[in-house]
């Protein structure tokens, strides 16, 4: 070892002193000569050097080589900076990650140095074991060789969870009996079980601890600060001021998960905690999904939200509101005090409150709804709106000769009350809820009874429909589904005129179960039980959200515990209409740092560097030689400075970056070629194939033209809808394969501009063969779909004095490849009419633009530059007629694109009645 | 025993066909080198036997009756003979190098020597045969003749000298043994041998009546000598050897004794009347066309 530098094979650097030998042996050699056949020699012959030129390699040169041979021995010798001295160890080692939330903030370099730490022990031939804590599994404690860890160990991900807290004594039971040295990855807070299992690894053998000295950002759930959000950050340890950015994410109006708010929290120094308080609309505030602390990643810098931070709008609409009534008599007065903590109300008539769209509609009473109204909330209902309706005497005086639409259950006239008709004996209390019912666990007060209800009409479906019912049975509360909304109906009043009910806590409850109002943040294990919870999504350890199919749903006694484990993740439950979201960090969690004991070695994350020096010296010694090759060659005279420096000139001349001014340049050429002719352009698809065929036909089209008639065009050219402007081509054919992929919004938008503005557009789906009469391709369900954002007018197949049928030839089909498949235009307006004597009807002007159709023109139209036909159309001489008929109505397109409805301009029409021999 | 593929059926088709291949570029480069010259059919300005017309003149005593012109004397009462211009053919003896030191060309870029002054001598060829010249190769000792025929043969003997030649000499002298007397000579060659044939060969040409051109045939490399370094210079056959340790000091020896070669030519061309001319094979052939056609004219 020399000062910071030792090697693997000290035994080399012997080799140096063989290099004086070198030197001589190389200084005897001089560079080899050049022969050169020179017709010249006559006039040479004779001649003498002049100068005593050596014959001996020049001492630089030497040096130079001198250089290179002893960099490749020092090299080869394995020279490392900052060896590490290291007692080997020896005897079985288990490395223990803690595996936690925690340890997602840094977990590449966790398993870095794990991997660094595994290679060591393969090194030393101990047998390893690995094992995450936050994941024990059984097999965790098999001693097996190093190397086999690699693969498991690249593949671990830390779980979403702190390590459970009977880690130690399950640990314990693993490794029962066995002794080894243990290196632990700690994430750097406490957990209950950390003193337990550091005083088990310290019982088994020597114990490292790797412990990285990054923060720990969490925050714990977001809750009501009066109509605010308030939202605590946590950090671990608490040490100098930093600000860390938290963001709310939540679907945008178009249902895409963006970013809906954003503010700082700011850690004091030695503070391990901030608030953060967020002044957001309703309407935003709803949609916020999570928030996350951007400062690290991790599960437990993310906080689901769920009901908690939901305020529903709900609307409230009785019928004997304005007239004067004792407040406690009102319909409303009850659902407003049950309400006005958790939802946000809305007043005002029918029509006001429905444009506020609010979640849930309250009607007290409202029996008769004018057809008007009805069809709005019908609407409002079916789009996912909740209707929740009192029954009260209106409603019992109604005449229902005929179902409501707007009531789950057709209701009996009259109907009963205690000494009523129907007489009770005494009023009712209820029946337990039913497993099917949303409110199923809710616990039945004494004192609620019932003295007055709404019958329903005896129905098959009144069973299914009822989801709370009376102790005989009777319907209490009846729902149903209607489009992707729900009509619910209490079959009392919504006061206490008729019942209990709204004066008792279930009420409150029976609400909340409803999703009508939100339940309040704490949750506690009563009101969960019984529940069973489906997880909807689920966070991974680095606070990803994903999917939670196949995941088994939870009981909600577990879920108030809120003690997220392996058998109960972090993320979004859902039961019915309701939504917890368990969250990593708790609204009580606190963040403290581990403590160890002082005879516990703590390491840092870095890995210290111990660096191999080999590759500096061989790349030196490599880059030496080359500058020797150059010398010789230079000093043999082999070097020609002159084709070197253009060489080197030209390799700079293209690694100079000239691309983006190239890329305008080519841009504005492309449209200075596109503007000064005629262009028949394509769209390309992305498929060579057909790109090319599209070319080959646009080729053989404008051979065509330039032959008959006096439309020259340029060569075709190829449009990528997304980069290129479209605005200078008449014309785009666009054929459709299924592998296409749809362009973009923005491209759509320059579709839609082109349309607009005149342009055309020949959709072929180049499956005249198979589609027929009333069968769909996947080209043509591949159109439907790319079409349907287009701007395309009412469409039909081309009428027979259409003005494509005589812009140039007369045709009445239209064949490409493919013949007899209707082709589609714009239809034509409906007023237009036939007038005596002439066979055309004034047909709308402009040109069509769209033009659709499957017959493969492209195909029939495709020939090579010498014009030949390229493929092959239909057989023989009615082939050849097809391909002539193809490329007339190519011809025709091109005319009609141009000149618009000019042939359909009166003028033409005796001549071309000549021609049709009228 | 092997037999000499030169003399197989085999090899002599190989002959044929590298002769068939090269043989026509090399007479279309010649034609299309000469079609850039329009001449005049150059006329003797004096009566004699030819095609064009030159004068009428009176019948004298001893003129036979029938090179009376009768249609002009029926227009007097004199008699007339028609005369036509004087068209004597000149015969013109070509030699070109066809030593292996003419295979030599210092850059992919431009043909060899001997390519070059193959398409200048046939282009000369082509213009002479379109003059109504009789031409002739002195190498091979060809006649000289006129004719689309003797142009062919012309061509064939220069792409045989040069692909199939049995000569392994590294410079190549003048032969002017078969010069006939009064015709005219071009020799092309680098003149890099001996001088001393050289300078034998033109003064016998002299001797003989013979006057003409000489046309040094260069390359550039040879013009500037761009080496360096430690070289061995070979001849093209290797025979001749000459080692130098740095190329680049006997630069200007080189250029040296090259001027004095040139000069040396000169004299001998200013001695003998010939005529003499450089030409570089990175300039374009029809400068040297150019001026060998009139050299050869005016030689006269």
């Amino acid at each position: 070892m020399i000062g910071a530098i030792a090697f693997t094979t000290p035994l080399l650097l012997a080799a140096l002193f063989a290099l004086p030998i070198l030197w001589w042996l190389l200084r005897a050699v001089p560079p080899a000569p050049i022969k050169r056949r020179f017709p010249g020699i006559a006039l040479l012959l004779g001649l003498k050097d002049d100068e005593s030129q050596t014959d001996t390699t020049p001492w630089w040169l030497l040096l130079l080589r001198m250089l290179a041979v002893a960099g490749l021995i020092i090299g080869f010798a394995g020279p490392i900076l900052n060896p590490e001295e290291r007692q080997p160890g020896n005897g079985p080692l288990m490395v223990v990650m803690d595996g936690s939330w925690a340890s997602a903030r840094d977990w590449p370099a966790r398993i870095k140095r794990a991997e660094a730490v595994l290679a060591e022990a393969a090194r030393e031939g101990r047998p390893t074991a690995l094992v995450s804590l936050s994941d024990l599994k059984a097999d965790a404690s098999q001693f097996v060789a190093a190397d086999a860890l690699l693969p498991s160990l690249s593949g671990m991900a830390p779980s979403a969870w702190a390590p459970a807290d009977d880690s130690a004594s399950v640990l314990a039971e693993l490794t029962e009996g066995q002794s080894f040295d243990a290196i632990w990855f700690s994430d750097g807070l406490a957990y209950p079980a950390r003193p337990d299992v550091a005083a088990l690894l310290e019982g088994k053998g020597n114990l490292r601890v790797i412990q990285s000295a990054r923060p720990v950002f969490a925050l714990r759930p977001a809750r009501f600060e009066g109509s605010d959000i308030a939202i605590t950050a946590l950090r671990s340890p608490a040490e100098a001021p930093r600000d860390a950015t938290l963001v709310a994410f939540g679907p945008d109006p178009n249902g895409i998960e963006q970013e809906l708010a954003r503010a700082i929290a700011s850690f004091g120094a030695g503070a391990s905690e901030s608030d953060v308080v967020l002044s957001l609309p309703t309407e935003l505030r709803n949609r916020i999904r999570r928030f996350e602390l951007q400062a690290s990643r991790s599960a437990g810098a993310v906080s689901l939200t769920d009901d908690a931070l939901k305020r529903r709008e709900v609307g409230l609409l009785a019928s004997s509101e304005g007239q004067e009534a004792q407040d406690l008599l009102s319909p409303l007065y009850y659902l407003r005090r049950a309400l006005v903590p958790t939802a946000d109300l809305i007043d005002g008539d029918l029509e006001e409150m429905l444009i506020a769209s609010p979640d849930v509609l309250v009607l007290a009473d409202i029996a008769a709804l004018g057809d008007f109204e009805t069809e709005l909330l019908t609407d409002w209902v079916d789009k996912g709106g909740m209707l929740v309706r009192f029954a009260g005497p209106r409603t019992a005086s109604g005449e229902f000769e005929t179902a409501d639409p707007l009531m789950p259950v057709r209701l009996r006239a009259g109907g009963r009350s205690v000494g009523g008709a129907m007489s009770w004996g005494e009023p009712k209390t209820l029946r337990d809820f039913t497993r099917d019912s949303p409110f199923f666990g809710l616990p039945l007060p004494e004192d609620v009874t019932v003295t007055s209800q709404v019958m329903a009409q005896p129905d098959p479906n009144l069973a299914e429909r009822t989801i709370a019912s009376l102790a005989d049975g009777t319907p209490l509360v009846t729902r149903r589904t209607f489009g992707q909304g729900q009509i619910v109906l209490f079959h009392v009043t919504a006061n206490a005129e008729w019942s209990t009910l709204p004066l008792s806590g279930l009420f409150v409850q029976m609400l909340e179960r409803l999703a009508i109002s939100t339940r309040p943040v704490e949750l506690s294990a009563e009101q969960l039980a019984g529940t069973t919870w489906i997880p909807e999504e689920v966070l991974d350890g680095f606070g990803q959200t994903r999917r939670a199919d196949a995941l088994a749903g939870v009981p909600g006694e577990s879920l108030a515990e809120a003690n997220a484990g392996p058998d109960l993740r972090p993320g979004l439950y859902s039961n019915d209409e309701r939504r917890i979201a368990l969250n990593v960090i708790a609204t009580d969690t606190v963040l403290e740092p581990a403590s160890w004991d002082s005879d516990i070695p703590v390491e840092g994350m870095a890995v210290e560097g111990e660096t191999p020096l080999a590759w500096y010296f061989l790349t030196g010694a490599l880059l030496l030689l080359i500058a020797d090759v150059l010398a010789s060659l230079w000093l043999a005279g082999r070097l020609n400075l002159k084709t070197s420096a253009s060489a080197a000139v030209v390799v700079l001349a293209l690694a100079l970056p000239q691309m983006g001014q190239a890329q305008s340049n080519e841009a504005e050429s492309r449209a200075i070629t596109a503007t000064s002719e005629v262009v028949l352009a394509y769209v390309k698809t992305g498929d060579g194939r057909i790109d090319r065929v599209s070319r080959e036909g646009l080729t053989g089209l404008s051979q065509s033209l330039f032959r008959r008639t006096s439309i020259e065009p340029a060569d075709p050219i190829e449009v990528d809808l997304e980069t290129d402007d479209l605005a200078f081509f008449p014309m785009l054919y666009w054929p459709i394969s299924e592998t296409q992929r749809l362009p973009s919004d923005r491209a759509y938008a320059k579709l839609n501009r082109y349309l607009r503005s005149g342009g055309m557009i020949v959709f072929d789906t180049r499956d005249g063969n198979l589609a027929g009469f009333g069968s769909s391709t996947g080209a043509g369900k591949k159109l439907q779909v790319m079409a349907r954002p287009l701007d395309i007018p009412a469409l039909e197949p081309i009428p027979t004095d259409h003005v494509l049928t005589r812009a140039f030839y007369l045709l009445q089909d239209f064949p490409g490849r493919h013949v007899g498949n209707d082709v589609w235009v714009e239809a034509a307006p409906a007023d237009a009419e036939q007038v005596e004597g002439i066979p055309f009807r004034n047909l709308n002007d402009g040109v069509t633009p769209v033009l659709i159709g499957g017959n493969d023109w492209a195909s029939a139209w495709a020939r090579s530059d010498d014009g030949r036909p390229l493929y092959p159309v239909g057989r023989g001489y009615g082939g050849e007629r097809q391909r002539e008929m193809a490329v007339r109505f190519g011809i025709n397109l091109m005319m009609h694109v141009l000149t618009g409805n000019y042939k359909s301009d009166q003028v033409h029409v005796p001549a071309l009645l000549d021609r049709l021999g009228n | 025993m092997n037999q000499d593929p030169a003399t197989t059926p085999a090899g002599l088709r190989h002959r044929a066909e590298t002769h068939a291949s090269a043989l026509p570029p090399l007479l279309a480069e010649a034609e299309h080198l000469a079609a850039t010259v329009l001449l005049g059919d150059h006329g003797r300005r004096r009566a004699g036997v030819g095609d064009e017309f030159w004068q009428y003149r009176p019948a004298e005593n001893g003129d036979e009756l029938r090179v009376i012109d009768w249609r002009r004397s029926a227009r007097g009462d004199a008699h007339f003979v028609r005369q036509k211009e004087w068209q004597a053919a000149q015969s013109v003896m070509l030699w070109v190098d066809d030593a292996l030191s003419m295979n030599f060309t210092g850059g992919k870029d431009r043909p060899t020597k001997g390519h070059r002054a193959r398409v200048l001598a046939l282009a000369i060829c082509v213009l002479l045969n379109r003059g109504g010249e009789r031409f002739g190769l002195a190498n091979r000792g060809t006649p000289p003749r006129r004719g689309e025929a003797q142009l062919a043969r012309i061509a064939g003997h220069l792409m045989d000298a040069a692909f199939n030649g049995d000569n392994d000499i590294d410079f190549g002298s003048p032969n002017a043994r078969v010069l006939p007397g009064g015709a005219r000579a071009m020799f092309v060659s680098d003149f890099f041998g001996d001088m001393a044939p050289v300078a034998q060969s033109l003064t016998a040409a002299t001797d003989r009546g013979v006057k003409g051109v000489l046309l040094q045939v260069l390359d550039p490399d040879e013009e500037a000598f761009p080496y360096d370094g430690r070289t061995v210079f070979e001849s093209m056959s290797g025979a001749v050897r000459f080692e130098t340790l740095k190329a680049g000091s006997l630069k200007d020896d080189y250029l040296a004794r090259l001027a004095a070669r040139k000069a040396e030519l000169q004299d001998l061309c200013r001695a003998t009347g010939w005529r003499y001319h450089c030409h570089h094979t990175d300039q374009p052939a029809l400068k040297a066309l150019m001026w060998a056609y009139r050299a050869l004219d005016h030689a006269q």
